[in-house]
């Protein structure tokens, strides 16, 4: 049974709340159900944002919740307020990006993926954000490759289908860099 | 199967009003639900379906524009949040007074006042109780998923057209701002206008000559025809009260204790009932879809197993009221939720479940 | 002695030198005697009557004395809350464009709480017809201060005169409107004179001849009035009153025609 609970967090701007979506859109192309619940608010505007995605095969009771199965980080505010809402036995995953206070927490699977520093160095700074999801994708392949790539031709407009492939080799980069830590 | 989609609440609004034949969407911005109206615009259906969207200078124009429409017998609507819908219940109350059918939306937000942009159901008293003046009520319905706020659009005009009564659909911040996979329905098309005329023969869509002019007011100056007016609004709302309340029970059969909750309360209060099943608590719950026609006999049938009541808000408690009164003393009946833009989380919820549960042993 | 009068001599067509527009209902009006309503009432339906648009028309009431203005014209009418008349006018054009809409308003309730209303459908060029019954007085709730009455004018609000330094000035919300550039058309006509009676339909017909073209543009019609109870004058003095202030303050006379200014309106200097 499939029934994933992630929160997904950082600064605004760095794709965050786009990261969600296309997992969501993956998640319906694999025909699970989906939610996708951002912070909205004040925070938006060049402070924190944060989205809560659930992918499931069942239908999905609530899209808030108080403990999550895998959170993926990007700042330290974030990794402040969700590393303890990590169920034990739960996955984080984070850039080490601006990071001072590395997560402690020893009951859970902790995975660094340097996608900020790939990214610039790679020129990839755009899709820094799908270099996260590929690590993400690597470490729990809820939905597979090929429905990623359904989900973006089916989320963006046909102009922009042209940058799939740059997409997708931003997931292929991040499986690759990921790393367990513990 | 209709198309699938991956779609905010407030889109899936907006995307189901072109689909269902809506002729107008008169609107003005506020967070949380500016959504609808940006997609309104940007989908453009005056192109494909000829749907009218025109952003109006207030909130108190575009429920009057709604009016006006409504009163021609076209299918109008708008939608707001809670600041904004105070500043709508005049027109409301006008047009529950001339019994035109249209559908208003309200994405709660915080209150009272400015308040805040996050999700609340504070609103509640404001939609089932009157909020404007005069004996009235709305069609009120609770969507709590992005589906529903799909469906329910369509659903809300089918019954405002069928009692020629205005519908409310009761949004939130959650429900508005989250995306979900969204079957949409197919589209139907807009009627003619002389469906219009042959379907609406009271609207005012030119008189004929030879034939009496059609008055839309909510006037009468003359207190013993507005008694009669009032007892047939009256009766009309008795008919719509036997014949269209909406809700859904999970977990009821043998449920001790039961939460109702609607909207995203019902979301997170559905996780606390699975989170209450695993730790051996008999939990149900009781989701009203329709507020107002609201589902008191359900709620009655329950008294007969159930050893108490828990209704989950995000206000101070008010639709707690009315579960009170259907299951008038029979058992206990608490209140949780909270306030000003937080929402409880379905660990919270259970907490305050078993708060309630040692309380009443 | 004369012989008897019989009723029936008298009706006969021949003798017919006025006829009630078909377009008025048979109920006696509820203006007060002397009171320009009853003839803006008539001339309204006249030239409805007259330009043969009664199927395709729908009006407009407002909340004041024309409040009941949908019991007396016999043509589809919808009653706003007051001040919202533009707004309705703007939700049943927007869904009707082929139709002819018009609100028939007083001072209060356009040009006070729904000035918002009005300034906006103005300003988007609504394809409608705005007739602005203007008498200076809330005269429904008994004569209280309109946000039209003249400087040191008394009202039941007012009663040792308006001032304007507490109270603000008369409001002259046609010249406002007449510098939208979706103001097609604005004029300020009268009924206190069987010349002016006619003039002022004139005008109506024009208004509703120019919303057939179907192009963009409000059009907007002061019709400055009496009332003479309000007032506490006779009608005569009444009308007499209004030309020798009213008209000084409230020029009558065309202000735009197709989306040309024809005269200075923007200079609104205390003195004015």
């Amino acid at each position: 049974m499939t029934n994933e609970e992630i929160i997904i967090a950082g600064f605004g701007g760095q794709g965050v709340l786009s990261m969600g979506k296309i997992l969501a859109y993956s998640g319906i192309m694999q025909n699970l159900e989906v939610s996708w619940m951002p912070s909205y608010g004040p925070e938006m505007r060049g402070g924190t944002a944060n989205v809560t995605v659930i992918l499931s095969n069942e239908r999905i009771s609530s899209p808030i919740l108080s403990a999550y199965d895998t959170a993926i980080i990007l700042n330290q505010q974030s990794l402040d307020k969700f590393e303890p809402m990590v169920k034990p036995g739960g996955t984080l995953i984070y850039d080490d990006n601006g990071i001072s206070v590395p997560p402690s927490r020893k009951d859970i699977s902790v995975y660094l993926v340097q996608a900020a520093k790939a990214a610039s160095e790679k020129n990839m700074s755009k899709i820094f954000n799908m270099i996260v999801l590929g690590g993400y994708l690597k470490v729990n392949p809820i939905v597979s490759l090929e429905n990623v790539e359904a989900g973006l031709k089916k989320s963006l407009p046909e102009r922009h289908h042209k940058l799939i492939p740059a997409n997708i080799e931003g997931l292929k980069l991040g499986a690759e860099i990921i790393q367990k830590i513990r | 199967m209709g198309e699938l989609r991956l779609m905010k609440g407030n889109e899936a609004l907006a995307e189901a009003a072109i689909r269902a034949g809506v002729d107008a969407y008169y609107g003005y911005p506020i967070t949380p639900q500016s959504e609808v109206m940006e997609y309104l615009m940007a989908a453009n259906p005056i192109k494909t379906t000829g749907m009218v969207v025109l952003q109006a200078e207030s909130e108190v124009a575009s429920i009057n524009m709604v009016y006006g429409a409504a009163g021609a017998g076209k299918k109008a609507m708008t939608s707001s949040s809670s600041p904004g819908v105070s500043l709508m219940q005049e027109g409301i109350s006008y047009i529950a007074g001339a019994e035109l059918p249209c559908v208003t939306v309200n994405v709660v937000r915080g209150g009272p006042g400015l308040g805040t942009i996050q999700p609340s159901q504070a609103d509640y008293f404001q939609t089932v109780k009157g909020g404007g003046h005069g004996d009235y009520k709305l069609i009120t319905l609770a969507p709590a998923s992005v589906q529903e706020m799909a469906d329910f659009l369509k659903l809300a005009f089918d019954l405002a057209f069928k009692y020629r009564n205005p519908a409310m659909i009761l949004s939130d911040g959650v429900i508005g701002q989250m995306m979900e996979k969204v079957e949409l329905f197919d589209p139907i098309p807009r009627r003619t206008d002389e469906e219009v005329k042959e379907q609406c023969p009271w609207a005012t869509t030119g008189r004929k000559k030879g034939t009496p002019h059609r008055v839309i007011t909510s006037l009468n100056l003359v207190a013993s025809v507005q008694e009669a007016f009032n007892q047939k609004l009256q009766d009309k709302y008795a008919k719509i009260q036997e014949n269209e309340v909406r809700c859904e029970l999970i977990n009821c059969d043998d449920a001790e204790y039961i939460i109702v909750a609607y909207g995203s309360s019902a979301r997170t209060s559905m996780k606390a009932v699975d989170l209450a099943r695993a730790k051996g608590i008999k939990a149900g719950l009781l989701r009203p879809q329709t507020l107002w026609p609201f589902p008191e006999k359900q709620i009655q049938a329950l008294c007969a197993h159930a050893k108490g009541f828990l209704t989950v808000e995000m206000s101070a408690g008010q639709m707690v009221e009315d579960v009170r009164l259907a299951v008038n003393g029979k058992v206990p009946v608490q209140h949780y939720g909270r306030m000003g833009g937080m929402i409880a989380s379905p660990g919270d919820i259970l907490a305050a479940l078993e708060n309630f549960i040692n309380s009443t042993k | 002695m004369a012989e008897e009068l019989n009723i029936n001599d008298i009706i006969k067509e021949e003798n017919c030198v006025f006829k009630k527009t078909r377009l008025l209902t048979d109920k006696p009006l509820s203006f007060c005697p002397g009171c320009g309503h009853g003839v803006i009432h008539r001339i309204t339906m006249e030239a409805i009557e007259e330009l043969g648009i009664e199927e395709e028309t729908i009006g407009i009431a407002p909340v004041g004395c024309a409040v009941l203005a949908y019991e007396f014209f016999d043509i589809d009418m919808q009653e706003a809350a007051h001040g919202r008349a533009p707004a309705l006018a703007t939700g049943i054009k927007r869904v009707y464009p082929k139709k002819y809409v018009f609100t028939y308003q007083g001072d209060g309730d356009l040009a006070a709480i729904g000035t918002a209303e009005t300034m906006h459908s103005c300003n988007r060029g609504e394809n409608i017809l705005i007739i602005f019954v203007n008498n200076g007085i809330y005269g429904m709730t008994g004569g209280q201060m309109a946000p039209t009455t003249l400087e040191g004018a008394k009202t039941a609000t007012c009663p040792y005169g308006r001032d304007v330094t507490t109270m603000g000035y008369p409001i002259r919300i046609t010249e406002l409107v007449a510098q939208l550039p979706g103001v097609r058309y604005v004029t300020r006509q009268s009924v206190h004179t069987p010349a002016a009676v006619r003039k002022a339909k004139a005008a109506i017909k024009k208004a509703f001849q120019y919303q057939s073209e179907g192009k963009q543009g409000t059009c907007f019609i002061e019709v400055v009035s009496n009332c003479n109870s309000g007032w506490k004058m006779t009608p005569s003095q009444a009308n007499k009153w209004m030309e020798e202030n009213t008209f000084k303050y409230y020029v009558p006379g065309d202000i735009k025609d197709d989306y040309k200014l024809l005269r200075e309106v923007t200079n609104f200097n205390k003195e004015n």
